[in-house]
């Protein structure tokens, strides 16, 4: 029993909704709300302290015991996401500072922002599967808010089909749970992990499970489900497709590792072996989507597609190498894809337009931008000793033993197109003839952001020695869920 | 009486999406309220469907409706009907600034 838990989701809803009442006094809510990030982020250091120094820490709300109330843990991965969640929303608060228009910010942009991050904390953080659809809402409501928060025409079109995909892959969430229900009689994580054993007729339950992956891959943009995201998460300011970029998506992959490590394990063959083969198309054909545009904001959302096939291809593998991989991946990913959407941000400002073709020479004038944006690509692609390459090496690793030689061939081919369609970017925008730049002075508000979160990156990987064993305690974790269950059921 | 409930269910799931799949937007939100209805009857019945019975399991008491789906369904309702309302009023919006209300007219093209 430990209230600590639900700080990191009431501390940023409680200011998120008082800014409503002062939204008009921009200077202070601007302050204001990176100050209550700030704690939000201490908090979250604070819990990842004590998760991995005690354990797992569990608030039964309301006190009602286990498997009839709602719980929220904080094991390991939950922590862990929490932390590196409200790293970037403190970056993310100080880049929207700097960038979005008065008109934004004043429409409640502060409001939705905290509440969004706490739906993310709130899916992280909860034990039982219909709490995690009310919190997907929560965030998911939020984000409707953002991604249409200025009215443009491209926003009002694009933003339609997002609620409408969005929604509709609810009420198949909904569904999926009522099923789940009836036929195990619980939607709490850890029961359901038990008696999944003890169902007769598996079938129902894979079906259950595929309808569920569905779910989660529309949420997380996974081949076939991703068509709604390249042009959905291009179309809002950068600090907004940032956000959307680095946690959204994320939130499905969590899901998905939560659920099918904890729940659905008794048939890896079937379940586990169709997640291998989707990696493997959401790798190329994400890379072929990011080399077929000269948009560069629509050439990083679709970097977004490959990543999220790493990720599955580490599940799918499901040892805990490649598990420890996943979650490498999946830190390192939120926190250079908010550098890269940041980064890109300033390159459409300084350019005028976001056609690539008509950029050229900016390293001159810019020379600050034009290294970051070439060490990101770096970072992103995986060369060593950036922290993409430890979760891409720990990925193979498991890949090549669980013998999946096809993935991962496929894999590090991909690789090497993610690092064109990046670098592509760097050679056409800041080498070459200087094109026309509209004269613009940088703001700190808008480089050390992305500086900082670059920063925080190589560190990931050039601190690998020191963090691995943590990950690898969690992947530890998660390849062993009796654990987890324990832990939430012992009060019984 | 659980048969009936799934039947009406999967009719209003199957009306539900052949509305989505059409091109007009209020059609397709019409469409996102059928489905979500039918998901709801769902979850009731998923339930089992139980009449005359308290709706708390004590000592002594061997019949008992299950009252979880029914707070299930008052979280889901109340969320189904914010996203419905937020979406008319977008749709709406929509509908002004693009001057359509036809899915196949609000594709975009590349160069904007």
């Amino acid at each position: 029993m430990s209230n600590l838990v639900i700080l990191p989701i009431l501390i940023p809803l409680f200011f998120g909704t008082m800014f409503i009442f002062f939204h008009n006094k921009l200077a202070t809510v601007r302050l204001l709300s990176f100050f209550v990030l700030l704690i939000n982020t201490a908090t979250a250091v604070f819990i990842v302290y004590e998760v991995f120094s005690k354990g797992a820490l569990i608030l039964e709300t309301g006190g009602w015991k286990a498997p009839y109330g709602i719980i929220l843990i904080a094991d390991k991965l939950s922590s862990l996401l929490i932390l590196t969640t409200n790293i970037i929303a403190l970056a993310a608060c100080w880049y929207a500072g700097a960038t979005l228009d008065e008109e934004r910010e004043k429409h409640y942009f502060y409001t939705l922002f905290l509440i969004l991050i706490a739906g993310v904390s709130g899916a992280f953080l909860t034990g039982d599967l219909f709490n995690l659809f009310v919190f997907f809402e929560v965030l998911l409501m939020a984000s409707y808010g953002l991604i249409v928060l200025g009215a443009t025409k491209i926003q009002l079109r694009e933003s339609i089909k997002y609620v409408l995909l969005n929604l509709f892959s609810s009420m198949l969430f909904v569904t999926t749970v009522a099923f789940l229900y009836s036929v195990t009689g619980t939607v709490n994580m850890a029961q359901l992990a038990e008696r999944v054993g003890d169902v007769q007729q598996k079938g129902v339950l894979t079906a259950i499970a595929i309808l569920l992956f569905v779910v989660f891959g529309t949420k997380g943009a996974l081949f076939p489900l991703y068509f709604w995201l390249p042009k959905s998460y291009t179309a809002p300011p950068p600090v907004i497709s940032a956000l959307f970029g680095a946690l959204l998506t994320k939130v499905g992959i969590y899901s998905i590792l939560r659920v099918f490590s904890l729940i659905f394990i008794y048939k890896l063959e079937t379940t586990h072996t169709f997640f291998v083969i989707l990696a493997g198309f959401t790798l190329v054909f994400g890379v072929i989507g990011a080399l077929s545009t000269h948009n560069v904001k629509l050439i990083i959302a679709y970097n977004i597609i490959p990543a999220i096939g790493f990720m599955i291809l580490g599940i799918g593998t499901f040892s805990s190498e490649s598990l420890a991989g996943t979650i490498y991946y999946l830190v390192h990913d939120m926190i250079i894809k908010a550098a890269l959407f940041f980064l890109a941000g300033i390159l459409v400002y300084i350019a005028g337009t976001s056609d690539l073709r008509q950029m050229g020479g900016y390293i001159q004038k810019y020379p600050l931008v034009g290294w970051m944006f070439f060490l990101s690509a770096l970072v992103l692609a995986g060369i060593p000793p950036f922290s993409g390459f430890i979760g891409k090496l720990l990925l193979l690793k498991g890949a090549f033993a669980e013998k999946h030689y096809m993935i991962a061939a496929i894999g590090l081919g991909c690789s090497l197109l993610i690092l064109l369609s990046i670098i592509r970017i760097f050679i056409m925008a800041f080498w070459g003839e200087q094109k026309e730049v509209k004269r613009i002075k940088l703001k700190p508000g808008m480089v050390i952001p992305p500086l900082a979160l670059l920063c925080f990156s190589i560190f990931l990987g050039i601190g690998a020695e020191w963090i691995y064993p943590h990950i690898q305690s969690i992947a530890d974790g998660l390849a062993n869920p009796s654990e987890y269950i324990n832990e939430v059921l012992k009060a019984r | 009486m659980e048969i009936l409930m799934c039947i009406l269910g999967g009719a209003l799931f199957a009306a539900g999406i052949y509305l989505l799949l059409q091109r007009q937007l209020l059609r397709i939100i019409l469409g996102t309220a059928l489905v979500s209805h039918g998901a709801h009857l769902l979850i009731l019945t998923m339930g089992k469907l139980n009449r005359g019975a308290p709706p708390v399991l004590n000592e002594g008491i061997q019949h008992y409706t299950d009252p979880l789906p029914q707070a299930l369904i008052l979280t889901s309702i109340v969320i189904s009907f914010g996203v419905t309302s937020f979406l008319l009023v977008l749709a709406y919006r929509a509908y002004q600034k693009n001057n359509t209300d036809m899915m196949d007219q609000l594709r975009g093209t590349e160069d904007e």
